[in-house]
């Protein structure tokens, strides 16, 4: 490759390493000594009753998120791409607003639609469906939170797979259906792989908008990262230090796994 | 069902997906914003402890996105240029660390019962529950989004036009200064508005180590949170409004900047 032929001054790359070293293994260095200074307190907390609660409560949250996401997801991703209709632009704008928002915002936009003062209450009461404080909520926002990447990672493969194969196995009298399974799926699995680390490591890491519209109740609300909150509002470290540990190691090990998946599906 | 028949049926389903999980809970928002009228909206926009909060939060963000515009366009420079997997794979890091944790392990780090957090103490340098604790939280979310937004452009320049530079008597500096620079100029914008629409949405970090002193370091998401808690719903909603409308207005200027750069190439 031509760009490797300039020389770079050896104190760029330096700089560089420097500036990501301190700026980011510092504090996690940090928080490896923190758990190692109170170990037997970390495993005691981490075990309790509401530790394994909350922690559970995340990854079933996790998991139904990439469970809906992995089909409400690529349906919404073939349909921007293959389909055509008016006000198909609107639906890629759409999936990437949760992007732009805060987690505190989206709280709030769950909380007055479903709360007692929303549209949508006397709806779900009648339901005797429970949204907010409950865990209907959390599942509500999380799936919004995670939207756009499952979205976003197929929409570009499928964009640049373009429809040749597509059309040729629809000549040879393939149905829709049998393309899809066939054809279409096969090639986005290393979009899938990679959108499926993104959508949970980010339904692990939810904070604020899981904190407003599920009030972090224990036992019934109350997920990793709000215990991590509580746990450091009381002044609880060896609890913060051991869950926040718990959580980097889980999306560690989602991208991980996913990449591992992502090269198997390619080779 | 005909193939036609399923299409439309997906494209319906699709469709009422995204306004049940998007529109419906947005509109809620805004028209709670608007509820009680434009001068109420306003009221609550012009308080003087939410336009402390608003101002504190554009100030950090905009210094935060400034220094990671150097740093990070640095970074995906050397990425570009050289093989460096092991700078590559710390970058992302960010990414598998949630926000609430970069809180935690910046006051482990600096917080006062740190070691490094008494020296600053000492030194009259406070930086966990201080302002200087919200840039860093700042920087440290929004690292791996300037270097992965600017690192596809920059791998675009030919090295080709830096030689014919050089060839022609430029100095390193001057190569810089009119070969790199204007080409690199339009993606470094991009991810510097990219970073700053990212850094005023920021809650999770920023409410674990600023402190959230009123006027001091409270900024506009935990502002949110305190008015929603006190029962404020309206004023709650209405801030939100003001981050949503400004973070959804930079958005399309951002990728504005970037696609003009392609189109030139």
């Amino acid at each position: 490759m031509s760009s490797r032929s300039r020389p770079m001054q050896p104190w760029l790359p330096r700089v560089a390493f420097l500036y990501a070293a301190l700026l980011i293994l510092l504090p996690l260095a940090a928080l490896a000594y923190g758990v190692a200074e109170h170990l037997g307190g970390t495993w005691r907390a981490l075990t309790s009753g509401p530790a394994l609660d909350a922690l559970s409560r995340t990854i079933t949250l996790a998991t139904i998120a990439l469970a809906v996401h992995l089909v409400l997801g690529v349906m919404t991703a073939w349909v921007v791409v293959r389909d055509d209709f008016f006000g198909k632009r609107a639906l890629v704008w759409l999936a990437d607003v949760p992007l732009a928002m805060s987690p505190i915002t989206i709280g709030l936009a769950f909380f007055v639609v479903f709360g007692r003062e929303g549209w949508l209450y006397p709806l779900f009461t009648q339901l005797d469906l429970k949204v907010v404080f409950a865990f209907p909520g959390l599942v509500l926002v999380t799936l919004f939170v995670t939207l756009p990447f499952m979205i976003r990672e197929v929409v570009l493969l499928l964009e640049d797979l373009g429809t040749s194969e597509e059309e040729a196995a629809a000549t040879m009298g393939a149905s829709p259906w049998q393309v899809f399974v066939h054809i279409t799926l096969p090639n986005i699995l290393p979009a899938l792989t990679s959108a499926s680390a993104l959508v949970v490591a980010r339904a692990l890491g939810e904070f604020g908008a899981v904190l407003v519209i599920g009030g972090a109740i224990s036992g019934e609300t109350d997920t990793a990262t709000t215990f991590v909150f509580h746990a450091i509002e009381e002044r609880q470290l060896p609890a913060a230090y051991g869950m926040s540990m718990v959580l980097v190691a889980l999306s560690v090990a989602a991208f991980a796994t996913f990449s591992a998946l992502r090269r198997k599906v390619r080779s | 069902m005909s193939p036609r028949k399923a299409r439309i049926a997906l494209r319906t389903g699709v469709v009422a997906w995204m306004v049940i999980l998007v529109v419906v809970p947005i509109s809620g928002l805004v028209l709670r914003a608007l509820a009680s009228g434009p001068a109420a909206f306003w009221g609550y926009v012009v308080d003087p402890v939410a336009l402390a909060a608003l101002r504190l939060t554009f100030g950090t963000a905009a210094l935060a996105a400034t220094i990671n515009a150097v740093g990070g366009t640095l970074i995906a420079w050397v990425l570009v240029r050289g093989k460096h997997p092991a700078l590559s794979a710390l970058v992302d890091i960010p990414f598998a660390v949630p926000t609430l944790v970069t809180g935690v392990v910046l006051v482990a780090l600096f917080g006062p019962q740190a070691w490094l957090g008494q020296v600053l103490i000492a030194v009259d340098t406070p930086i966990v529950f201080a302002r200087p604790g919200i840039v860093l939280a700042m920087l440290f979310i929004s690292l791996p989004l300037v270097v992965r937004t600017v690192e596809p452009v920059l791998s675009e320049l030919d090295p080709a036009e830096e030689d014919a530079a050089e060839t022609l008597g430029a100095s390193r500096w001057q190569v810089f200064r009119h070969v790199l620079w204007p080409a690199m100029l339009p993606a470094v914008a991009a991810a510097w508005v990219q970073t700053f629409a990212r850094c005023i949405a920021e809650f999770g970090s920023i409410a674990a180590l600023s402190g959230n002193i009123p006027r001091e370091t409270l900024v506009a998401s935990v502002y949110i949170l305190g008015e929603l808690e006190a029962g404020h719903a309206d004023a709650a909603a209405a801030i939100s409004v003001v981050l949503l409308v400004l973070s959804l207005g930079l958005q399309p200027a951002a990728s504005a900047l970037v696609e003009r750069r392609y189109a030139r190439v």
